[in-house]
């Protein structure tokens, strides 16, 4: 047996956790433990008090193991690792055990079984650190500078930010001009404002500020270096075919999104006076007065919504586009403004004016727009009489089913937001896509800009669809993480990465086949024999190519094949 | 099949609560655990988790080991579609899935016991059904090594 000398600390969390576990019986079921030196409760392991006499116990009895068990580790993995850190433990070696949102608060109807369950999850906490190397952080030198790819609203804004913070920016923007959907739009919800004006604003403040190199007609063609410290490759086209190289620590890419494009046929597109959501805001956006289209006046309108979106198992867009809704309603506002008396139809599934645009919706219905509820199984027909006039049937969910024919002048097609092909792009920066194609962060709500590709952030509508009000507020939690990062000038890789066993890899390639990220490459080890061996700064710690391994020669450190069985086996014994 | 929301009391004369590990992803299904515990929501305390990276990451000779240490089930709480590592991390822990399945033939368990299932990080409800529907089902299988 090891001999290690782990301290342990069981939170009552002011009741939150003793309320509903004998805190006490769990101290004592672990301090029997022969490795264990020191077993506490505490009222609250994250007071500073506590911390203080966690770091001093470490230093009094030289642990080299430490266990809390306590909350999430969503909540206080870095603050227990700190303290560690800071008594000369390493932080590698302590397991946070989750006693609150997986224990106690689950079975708060069962103080006997929570308890018990409650030993078992720390005892296999112990048996996991008994087990656990000390590790250390790979640390990286950072560039202070960033790189923004898309010059549409979110990445115009980022970069002022960025500059704003102090430091330095290279903007590039495939198009000739910069702004991307915004520029083309006209007044917008709620400000006001043009689309135009707006991105025009915008680029007088990037113009105004020295540390940022915009450059447009431009696209990123090779990433080299490592994470600090990316070499980036910059072409600009046109008159000046050329490729600058720049060093920047971080690239943040706000590439944003393409409309979707109706199949022909789809609700009638391509006959004329059946227009996409876009087509007809540009329409309405030019029109002064009356509105007209072709050369007859325009009377009615029906819009028919989720057009491209939620398309359940039978197309690529399974999801909610989110945007297009308030859009709609907005630009029925739009047009009342300057034609009260058209009279609008709306042939919806289901509404999503989140948040204040629900103002939008009331204000539009109370002024006399119609909603008619269909059901995607019986969506409405459009099609274009011998007059000329378009006639569009839907059964209205909300009227017994009932049949419903509208003649009307213009049908708009409510079409969302769809991924741009990007191909390119992807494969430079080994962005991960989610199965709707559109860039996937960490987590939504935790991490939400931040990829696995270290020092790489997204933002904007290339993430999911977003109003351009989301994409500028995205852009901006993209500007915080790079100034967190990059305003240190030293960046920490988390250790918990994948290994191969030299003495058991006998180099099959399986594991370099499923590494999406290129971090396991080919050695020579000694003679001729070939080994896999894993970049630690390039692996995301997924782990995704451990159980391939026909000769288990890969382990992701800290979730070891020994220490996931050494909790296996706590876990599954008895409590007495 | 039906939904049981409550476990069902044990058959006359026995007290046997099956005991279920849990494999949950840091990222994805571990917050929907969690959420399912801040939501009071109850499940069986012989329900316990090991969080781990990432589902395609779970060894089929974990969950083997599971059984041979004496749990009735495994249930993996997968990334599904929202891994942010793998794109395919579906089609990648279906095979580890199928792969700890014919280990577990092998050994002599039965294929009921391993379940697997997508949990989001906001998945509480869910994963709190499966978590009774998968004890219900393991209560009628009675406990593992007893034929």
């Amino acid at each position: 047996m090891s001999e290690r000398k782990i301290g342990v600390y069981v939170c009552q969390c002011g009741g939150n956790i003793s309320d509903y576990v004998d805190v006490e019986r769990v101290r004592q079921a672990v301090a029997e433990d022969p490795d264990v030196v020191v077993a506490r409760t505490a009222m609250f392991t994250c007071s500073d008090a506590t911390q203080d006499e966690i770091a001093d116990d470490i230093k009094l009895d030289d642990l080299d193991g430490l266990v809390v068990a306590s909350c999430s580790p969503k909540l206080h993995t870095f603050t227990f690792r700190g303290v560690a850190r800071r008594a000369g433990l390493n932080p590698y070696r302590y397991t946070q055990v989750n006693l609150r949102e997986q224990d106690s608060w689950a079975h708060t109807d069962d103080r006997l079984g929570a308890t018990e369950k409650a030993i078992r999850l720390v005892r296999a906490g112990i048996a996991r650190t008994r087990l656990l190397e000390p590790l250390d952080p790979t640390v990286v030198e950072t560039v202070p500078r960033a790189l923004v790819i898309g010059a549409g609203i979110a990445g115009l804004r980022a970069a002022i930010g960025l500059a704003d913070i102090g430091l330095g920016v290279v903007l590039i923007e495939r198009e000739a001009e910069v702004g991307g959907h915004v520029r083309e739009l006209g007044t917008m919800y709620p400000h006001d404002r043009q689309g135009q004006e707006l991105i025009s604003e915008l680029l007088g403040e990037v113009r105004r500020r020295e540390g940022i190199a915009l450059f447009t007609n431009a696209e990123l063609v090779r990433k080299g270096g490592t994470f600090g410290n990316y070499e980036v490759d910059i072409r600009t086209r046109g008159d000046s075919n050329m490729t600058r190289r720049f060093e920047v620590g971080s690239i943040i890419v706000a590439t944003g999104f393409d409309s979707y494009l109706p199949e022909e046929g789809e609700y009638g597109y391509g006959i004329p006076g059946v227009l996409t959501l876009p087509e007809f805001k540009k329409l309405v956006d030019a029109s002064e007065g009356p509105l007209v289209y072709g050369d007859r006046p325009v009377r009615s309108v029906a819009y028919i919504y989720c057009v491209g979106s939620r398309q359940g198992e039978s197309g690529p867009h399974q999801y909610c586009s989110r945007f297009c809704c308030t859009s709609a309603v907005h630009t029925d506002l739009e047009l009342r403004a300057k034609a009260p008396k058209v009279h609008q139809y709306h042939l919806y599934r289901d509404m999503r004016t989140y948040g204040r645009y629900e103002l939008l919706y009331n204000d539009s219905r109370e002024k006399g727009s119609a909603y008619l509820k269909f059901a995607p199984d019986t969506p409405p027909e459009v099609q274009r009489r011998g007059d000329g006039q378009l006639e569009v049937r839907v059964h209205d969910q909300l009227a017994s089913q009932e049949e419903v024919n509208l003649d009307v002048d213009l049908v708009v097609l409510v079409t969302g937001m769809v991924p741009r092909s990007n191909q390119e792009l992807i494969q430079r920066l080994k962005l991960p896509v989610g199965r709707d194609g559109f860039f996937n962060e960490i987590h939504p709500k935790l991490r939400p800009v931040e990829t696995v590709v270290d020092g790489v952030a997204i933002c904007g509508a290339c993430q999911f669809p977003k109003t351009a009000g989301e994409s500028v507020a995205s852009g901006l939690a993209a500007v915080s993480w790079s100034a967190a990062m990059l305003k240190q000038g030293r960046a920490e890789l988390d250790p918990q990465v994948a290994t191969v066993d030299p003495d058991l890899c006998t180099f099959c390639g399986v594991c370099m086949e499923a590494c999406p990220y290129g971090a396991i490459g080919q050695q020579e080890l000694g003679g001729s024999r070939q080994v896999a061996v894993i970049d630690p700064a390039t692996c995301k710690g997924c782990g995704g190519c451990a159980p391939l391994c026909p000769e288990h020669a890969i382990n992701v450190l800290g979730y070891t094949g020994r220490e996931v069985e050494a909790m296996i086996e706590s876990l599954a014994a008895g409590v007495a | 099949m039906a939904t049981t929301m409550a476990p069902p009391a044990p058959t006359a004369g026995t007290t046997f609560g099956p005991k279920i590990l849990v494999f949950s992803t840091n990222n994805i299904s571990d917050p929907g655990i969690d959420l399912a515990g801040s939501s009071h929501l109850h499940y069986s305390p012989r329900a316990m988790t090991i969080a781990v990276p990432c589902s395609s990451g779970i060894a089929p000779e974990w969950i083997a080991y599971a059984f041979d240490q004496g749990f009735d089930g495994v249930f993996i709480a997968s990334d599904g579609e929202e891994c942010s590592y793998l794109t395919d991390c579906s089609e990648r822990s279906a095979k580890l899935f199928e792969r700890a399945q014919a280990m577990m033939a092998e050994k002599g368990y039965a294929p009921e016991r391993l379940k697997m299932a997508a949990i989001c990080s906001v998945c509480a409800e869910p994963f709190v059904k499966y978590m009774h529907e998968f004890e219900a089902q393991l209560r009628e299988l009675g406990p593992v090594g007893v034929a």
